[in-house]
């Protein structure tokens, strides 16, 4: 059976410009510390690849610090902007319902250590403005940190807006850009932004290593303290294979964006189109500021873990947030900020889209989530429930 | 989160899927909120065996196979022996569960239990049944003592 992957937001398949500079990477293995001629050469390949990083973004080379990834960037950012703003008797960060774990669990552990936390609510179509930002900040916000894309319902939230509201109020301004790097225009030279999480393995880079984006004059501490690595704010001898093959995919997938676009939102809207043809079902997020490949749906009476498996049974590889893939007994955040109720959200399926995907594959996917809802609806009590109300109504 | 052969084929391939119209208990437990609902229906002779079973579920791969496992396990039997069907013995017959998925089992069990109840009632037979009824919101964590 072939496999139809559209799980991209989980992560993506490698692009092959990534596998050959990491090959190429695995053959230089000297230190990039050290001072001989071995360390000279993984010197020089991990400052083309920072060159490359930063060329991408439209930032400095220096602006970019290497790590392990999306989590770790936003970790740092965070908990690092908290820090420095505290010697300056800031004490108060903003952020919003729908941010990734990797945000709202590092918020968590300042609330626990005193940090005034204040979360944003969002519109039904998951979305939050720079109005409600400005009304937030106050002369003890040290950090205001809005996710540049969802990575459940996909929707882009209005970055530049939120950044002139954080530089007119002297505020530090970070976003978790893991979703939209590489999939949308990022220019940093004309973006007002002081801190950027990316993640190399969501635009066809390697698992375990992405970067943060530090604006020159903004000064966080270290998060992982050591040795001097990147200009000494991140400790920890360089990845050098994983740094090599995120650059190659972030220059890669940069330079297609627009094609990439031009493909994938027919794709997309057909999709959507064929599953809002299910009965009692419903987009999540709103339609225009949304990811290219992004869908997020929710079938009433359906649970999606089961869903979920029936479709990978059926060569179907998707995600859904409902409690029971999310380990807790709650469905999404995300789900519920936008204002589902439980027993809705539990029923979601996301099907991430990527330029491997064909429309052949769409139309199998619309006919197969369309007969699993049905053969799973059969069985449940709570369709059963759903039809005999509406027939009470008529 | 990996699930056993056995809850994979109860999942894909479950028994006793269905209704019974002329039923003699009917059992409805659980909350479309915890995202898991059993509605379990049994046929039970006048010697107190019960001859079908089928059921209904809303809920994740674990909660219809571990509704499958149940029915299987409960048809054939006396309704004094359905009434001992425990979560546990679901569990094991399945080849275990990932255990934020235990709480499936105990549903199961649950649901049997109101599936008798309501047998009980309409024979007009008085019987205290132990446990939770099923139909609370604690999308039951009470419960959760398997393993």
């Amino acid at each position: 059976m072939e496999r139809i992957y559209v799980d991209n937001a989980a992560t993506t398949h490698m692009s092959e410009a990534a596998v050959k500079a990491m090959e190429k990477a695995y053959s230089v293995y000297g230190n990039p510390s050290s001072l001989h001629s071995a360390g000279r050469e993984a010197f020089f390949m991990l400052t083309d690849a920072r060159k490359s990083v930063a060329e991408s973004l439209g930032c400095d080379q220096k602006e970019i610090f290497f790590t392990s990834g999306g989590s770790e960037s936003d970790n740092w950012a965070i908990t690092g902007a908290a820090r420095a703003m505290l010697k300056k008797g800031k004490n108060e960060i903003i952020s919003t319902a729908i941010e990734h774990h990797a945000v709202l669990h590092t918020l968590d552990s300042l609330a626990a250590q005193g940090f005034t936390v204040k979360i944003l609510p969002v519109s039904p179509s998951g979305y939050v403005t720079a109005e409600q930002v400005d009304n937030a900040v106050t002369d003890k916000t040290a950090l205001v940190s809005v996710m540049f894309a969802n990575n459940e319902i996909g929707t882009v939230q209005p970055i530049a807006e939120i950044g002139e509201v954080c530089r007119r109020r002297g505020v530090l301004f970070h976003t978790d850009a893991v979703q939209a790097v590489g999939h949308l225009h990022i220019d940093l030279s004309s973006l007002p932004v002081d801190m950027l999480s990316l993640s190399a393995h969501k635009f066809g880079g390697p698992k375990g290593v992405g970067a943060l984006y530090v604006r020159r004059g903004v000064s966080i501490p270290n998060l992982i303290c050591g040795g001097a690595q990147e200009s000494g704010h991140r400790a920890g001898t360089e990845n050098l294979p994983g740094i090599c093959g995120m650059a190659a995919a972030l220059s890669e997938s940069v330079a297609s964006i627009d094609r990439t676009a031009a493909y994938l939102i027919p794709l997309r809207e057909r999709l959507i189109d064929g599953l809002l043809k299910i009965r009692r079902s419903r987009l999540n997020g709103g339609r225009t500021e949304r990811l290219p490949g992004n869908v997020s749906v929710c079938f009433e009476g359906v649970e999606g873990e089961s869903l979920l498996l029936w479709l990978d049974a059926k060569g179907i590889c998707a995600s859904s947030g409902s409690a029971c893939t999310s380990g807790s007994l709650d469905p999404s955040h995300v789900l519920l900020a936008i204002g589902l109720p439980h027993e809705i959200a539990h029923g979601s399926l996301r099907l991430s889209l990527s330029a491997e995907n064909t429309e052949e594959q769409i139309d199998y996917i619309i006919r197969t989530v369309t007969d699993t809802v049905a053969y799973l609806r059969d069985m449940s009590p709570v369709w059963e429930k759903i039809v005999k109300d509406e027939e009470n109504e008529k | 989160m990996i699930y056993s052969e056995k809850v994979i084929d109860h999942f894909q391939h479950p028994r006793n899927v269905g209704k019974i119209d002329d039923a003699d208990g009917v059992g409805e437990v659980g909350n479309a909120k915890c995202g898991d609902i059993m509605k379990m229906y049994l046929k039970v002779d006048d010697n107190g065996i019960i001859t079908d079973v089928k059921f209904n579920t809303y809920g994740c791969a674990s909660a219809i196979a571990t509704s499958s496992m149940a029915t299987e396990l409960i048809k054939g039997k006396s309704i004094d022996e359905a009434l001992e069907l425990s979560n546990k013995a679901v569990v094991e017959a399945l080849d275990g569960l990932p255990p934020v998925k235990l709480h499936c089992s105990v549903l199961a069990e649950e649901a049997v239990r109101a599936a008798v109840a309501d047998y009980y009632k309409r024979k007009g037979i008085e019987k205290e049944l132990p446990g939770c009824s099923g139909n609370c919101e604690c999308c039951h964590l009470h419960d959760e003592t398997a393993e």
